[in-house]
């Protein structure tokens, strides 16, 4: 027997959704496919990538690891939501693209929500700091050299606003 | 790589969530952070018919000063933990350890309880519960039982808990004064499962070891005690041949196994060098620690 879908309201980059969601679905799949929103990647689907990565109420979390039912009342913001089309880049975005933190883009939803929880907490990060901060996001083109770069100078144009 | 159907119930209190479990008992899996059921589920490893969702049971999230130490209800995430003033001042050896779990996007979900639960066998706060001889509250149809790390841990990700209970608190207790500790690992990239951890747990009195505690990670298939090598420091000086004693008794007596991230070798290695390098940390900490009040 199918298990009943289940009726979830949740706020997705400031727009409300009520939909309704089989209990198995994944956030990850859930935002894609449910809502088309393309920008969360999803690479292993067992938490270790980090491709996947939304910020839920605030918070860096796997939506692969996470049933769209659990967000039932919960705010997400996905990489769609860091920069509305037309507007400029959020600060961590722009020193990606200055610096050159991506090649492919596969990774960088992920590393750019990371990047926006790890500023937060640590305004002025080391380089260790950053580092260890990213290692849940696997990223297969750049080397991690420019990534490094790019948080440091997000750290700067965060300052400055 | 994604989950089997289940039903799914999202309980609001403990009681409620005992009462789930009592009904469905062996096809249902209570659900904390998923750090680790999820990836189970996605691999289909386990496919349950039903999911109970602890994550809505706000009273099972909490940390406080309890009975002389530190209760933390088996709900509050790993992350939580971490940036406690609280644990950072009672029980040091959990804040050294929290850190190095999974990274800080898996603590934010990850629960205290979660973990323990799990019972991985290169999971670090095992091995912490272990150390401290923690306690753990079990609540299930015949009431509330403690129990100590060593009576919860039966063998690889198997605990002692009969599917109709539910974790629901972990107590450490407060950090004696004139105490150090240190937590050590090895893995190959941050936030990878420890190939081997080490907890240790000095207190001085004079310039000699008045106890010496020692629980190590990922070399058996449960958390491990030393007590042998505990026994050896106790009433010694520890300097650095004492200390090298402890850590070749520990190489001698854990027996890990080989697997496709390292060798039994390797880890025995590891076990010794680990074991030397947190025991020299833990006693330089208790030679600075001033006295602790929770
Ligand atoms: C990429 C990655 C890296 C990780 N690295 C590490 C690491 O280095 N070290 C480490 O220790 N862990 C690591 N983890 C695992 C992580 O710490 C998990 O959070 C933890 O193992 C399980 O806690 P959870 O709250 O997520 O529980 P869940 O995944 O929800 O549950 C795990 C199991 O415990 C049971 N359970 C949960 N809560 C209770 C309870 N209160 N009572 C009874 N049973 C319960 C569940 O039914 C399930 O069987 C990692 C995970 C990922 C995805
Ligand atoms: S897809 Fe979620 S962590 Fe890889
Ligand atoms: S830019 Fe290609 S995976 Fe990171």
């Amino acid at each position: 027997m199918i298990p009943p879908e289940i009726a979830i309201t949740v706020r997705v980059n400031e727009r409300d959704y009520v939909e309704r969601v089989a209990p198995r679905l994944l956030l990850s799949d859930f935002l894609r496919h449910q809502l088309g929103l393309t920008g969360t990647h999803v690479g292993c689907e067992h938490g270790v990538c980090g491709a996947c990565t939304v910020l839920l109420d605030g918070a860096a979390v796997r939506s692969c690891l996470l049933l769209a039912v659990q967000a039932d009342g919960a705010r997400i913001t996905t990489v769609e939501g860091l920069a509305r089309d037309g507007e400029p880049l959020h600060p961590v975005q722009e020193a990606f693209r200055e610096m050159h933190g991506l090649q492919c883009g596969f990774c960088t939803p992920g590393v750019l929500l990371s990047a926006v929880e790890l500023l937060r907490d640590t305004p002025h990060p080391d380089d260790a700091t950053i580092r260890r901060g990213l290692a849940g996001n696997l990223c297969r083109c750049t080397g991690y050299q420019n990534i490094v770069r790019a948080v440091r100078r997000a750290a700067e144009l965060l300052d400055r606003r | 790589m994604k989950p089997a159907a289940f039903e799914y119930v999202a309980v609001r209190t403990t009681e409620e969530a005992l009462a789930e479990l009592a009904r469905d008992g062996q096809d249902a899996r209570l659900l904390a952070g998923g750090q680790s059921l999820m990836p189970i589920l996605n691999m289909r490893l386990a496919t349950p018919r039903r999911l109970i969702d602890l994550n809505r049971v706000g009273e099972l999230a909490y940390i406080r000063a309890h009975d002389g130490g530190v209760a933390i209800g088996a709900m509050t995430r790993q992350r939580a933990v971490e940036k406690s003033a609280l644990v950072a001042r009672c029980v040091p050896l959990l804040a050294d350890a929290m850190p190095w779990v999974g990274h800080f996007q898996i603590r934010n979900r990850g629960t205290i309880g979660g973990s323990l639960a799990h019972a991985d066998p290169a999971a670090e706060l095992p091995a912490v519960a272990a150390c401290l001889d923690a306690r753990v509250t079990v609540r299930g149809p015949a009431g509330t039982r403690t129990l100590t790390a060593d009576q919860l841990y039966w063998t690889y990700l198997t605990t002692t808990l009969a599917p109709t209970e539910i974790l629901t608190e972990v107590w450490f207790p407060t950090a004696p004064s004139r105490t150090g500790h240190a937590w050590l690992e090895f893995a190959r990239r941050h936030g990878d499962y420890a190939l081997v951890g080490v907890a240790a747990a000095i207190m001085l009195e004079e310039d000699s070891v008045a106890e010496a505690r020692l629980a190590l990670t990922g070399v058996g298939a449960r958390p491990v005690r030393a007590r042998d090598a505990e026994r050896r420091l106790v009433g010694r000086r520890p300097d650095d041949a004492a200390l090298a004693d402890a850590a070749e008794r520990v190489k001698q007596v854990t027996e890990p196994q080989s697997d496709i991230h390292a060798t039994a070798e390797y880890r025995r290695h590891l076990a010794g060098v680990l074991t030397l390098r947190a025991l020299r940390l833990a006693v330089a900490r208790a030679r600075q620690a001033p006295p602790v009040t929770t």
